[in-house]
């Protein structure tokens, strides 16, 4: 009997404390995510060159253990004309937010750093393909989370601005 | 369906064929009853059919294979470093310690040298998470007694543990952290003063859910000499982890068969002494503030340094069979794991502790009331996608 009073102050103390949760559709209320958080997989934006920083490798759809995405890549008019060190360039990508498990293989596998885990957990739709997100939707779920987060790439090599034109033609590594 | 004299009535899809001529000379009156599968207390999709005699249970048949989701077959045509990710979902309320099970298979497998950093922070999720497993266990135990308030206690002390988890791996649930070698990355500068931080609250919290519960003379009558199960036969059913020690024999493969660094860490096993529900309950209680002690070991004894082995990024082990053994929440976790040379594992067995300590079920529930049936089946800890796989 004693241990039962004793349980009962117990759940009376915790009745006094303020609350642990956060009311979730609100946004002042929930709880932000952790700087962290892997939501749905989105491609960066090069605001330099201002083209993605996506070469269409297709090394993320290789790995992907789902295989979620599709992608195209075409020639790049920008290295053309000596605008960006980026021979080819993403055309289209398509992701399958339906199916992707939020492994973040995609990210690790990346070489460009043009794909990364970004905040975006919410994806409920009225339509019945909304999930399937495309390139523009892509790049404007990235930028979200490239301002939110400050981002960078973890690599300088990644960054698009065209090199010197005797090393731009001996260093095309990005496209190895 | 209810048999008697050899005759049968059936009930619902099957046929209907009774006797009720001699029903008072009968000696008794089986009646078989259905539980689950969408049985709000069987902790996921699972079906228990009873045998009862009144208020007794004669009889017990677990059916499973409601969770089926072919994860070892899928292993098969997936790269070592997706299977990862199938890990995950085995047992889904110990991510950690399902893809270390995984990991540590094909480091043994390749003889990689894992890190001492990487070794110090999979020991310290891993903890955590068996934490934050035991916490879930407490909450639902309580629930399946019939008290409604420690599941909240439980959720509460779990989301702490969650919240590290994301500010660590980025994901609560499914983490894909561990990798073939040594972690995804390193952890944050932050990751100490968190970890210090979430154990002190954790210590005051568990001291509080188990002042809760534990001496609830409600509970006690509900879970004291309630499933008991002895040694020899916890021994014969092939039980593991909190299961076989809450009928009094200390084997913890942490201890007995130390895998990564364990044997730097000094820590006790709990242990029960009838094998009762309650004694499989409290070891889980008495777990959760050894873990804590392990953390704080660790987080005493770890140094900077890499965290990830000499590894490629495409995984391809030698020709060659492996079995490990590692300690998760539920008991012996075992990958066997067949390599032929190429970068897609040949086969995959896991070994899940919550199967066998499922068939044990059988004879703990013989002679024992319906209205237990609940409790014991919640004292197992049970999780369906390690038993359906």
């Amino acid at each position: 009997m004693i241990k039962l009073i004793k349980g009962l102050i117990i759940t009376l103390s915790t009745a006094l404390r303020s609350p642990v949760t956060g009311e979730y559709p609100m946004p002042e209320k929930r709880i932000p995510v952790k700087n962290k958080f892997m939501g749905f997989p989105a491609l960066t934006y090069d605001f330099e060159i201002d083209e993605p920083f996506c070469t269409g490798c297709m090394v993320c759809i290789r790995n992907c253990p789902t295989s979620c995405m599709s992608a195209n890549m075409k020639d790049n008019e920008k290295f053309t004309e000596n605008k960006s060190s980026r021979k080819k360039i993403i055309d289209t990508f398509e992701i399958n937010l339906g199916r992707c498990i939020l492994c973040g293989i995609c990210v690790d596998v990346c070489n460009f750093d043009a794909i990364e885990m970004s905040h975006e957990h919410e994806r409920s739709k009225f339509e019945r393909n909304a999930n399937r997100v495309n390139l523009p939707e892509l790049i404007k779920m990235g930028v979200k989370y490239q301002q939110k987060i400050n981002w960078s790439p973890k690599q300088e090599k990644n960054r698009g601005t065209p090199k010197k034109p005797k090393t731009s033609n001996e260093n095309n590594g990005n496209l190895t | 369906m209810i048999t008697m004299n050899g005759k049968k009535m059936q009930f619902s899809n099957i046929s209907t064929d009774i006797n009720l001529d001699n029903l008072e000379n009968q000696d008794s009156l089986d009646v078989i009853v259905n539980m689950g599968p969408q049985h709000p207390s069987t902790h996921g999709v699972f079906r228990l059919v009873l045998w009862i005699d009144g208020e007794i249970i004669t009889k017990a048949e677990p059916h499973i294979g409601y969770l089926h989701r072919g994860s070892e077959k899928l292993c098969e045509s997936e790269l070592y470093s997706q299977v990862i990710s199938l890990f995950d979902r085995i047992d889904y309320l110990a991510n950690l310690n399902m893809e270390l099970g995984f990991c540590a298979a094909v480091e043994k497998l390749m003889e990689i040298d894992i890190p001492d950093r990487a070794w110090y922070i999979r020991t310290i999720l891993c903890e955590l998470n068996r934490i934050a497993s035991h916490l879930l266990f407490y909450g639902v135990f309580g629930l399946d007694a019939g008290a409604m308030t420690p599941v909240l206690y439980g959720f509460r002390d779990r989301e702490k543990i969650q919240s590290v988890f994301e500010s660590v791996t980025g994901a609560r649930m499914m983490h894909n952290f561990i990798r073939i070698g040594g972690l995804k990355e390193d952890v944050g500068n932050d990751f100490k003063k968190d970890v210090t931080k979430l154990l002190s609250t954790l210590k005051t919290s568990i001291d509080e859910c188990d002042e809760l519960l534990s001496g609830n003379e409600v509970f006690l009558a509900r879970t004291k000499g309630i499933g008991t199960i002895e040694r020899q036969t916890a021994l014969d059913y092939g039980l593991s982890g909190p299961t076989l020690r809450g009928s009094g024999i200390p084997e913890d493969i942490r201890i007995s068969d130390p895998y990564g660094i364990y044997d730097r860490f000094d820590f006790k096993i709990p242990v029960g002494t009838v094998g009762d529900s309650w004694d499989r309950y409290y070891v889980r209680v008495e777990e959760m503030r050894q873990s804590i002690s392990i953390i704080e070991q660790a987080l005493a004894q770890m140094d900077e340094g890499p965290i990830l082995g000499n590894v490629r990024r495409l995984i391809k082990p030698p020709k060659g069979e492996v079995y490990t053994r590692t300690e998760t929440p539920r008991g012996d976790f075992g990958v066997f794991l067949v390599s032929d040379g190429s970068d897609k594992p040949y086969r995959v067995k896991v070994r899940a502790p919550s199967f066998s300590n499922l068939l044990a079920l059988t004879k703990m529930l013989e002679n024992s009331y319906v209205a237990d049936s609940v409790v014991i089946l919640g004292s197992l800890d049970i999780v369906m996608g390690e038993v359906d796989r």
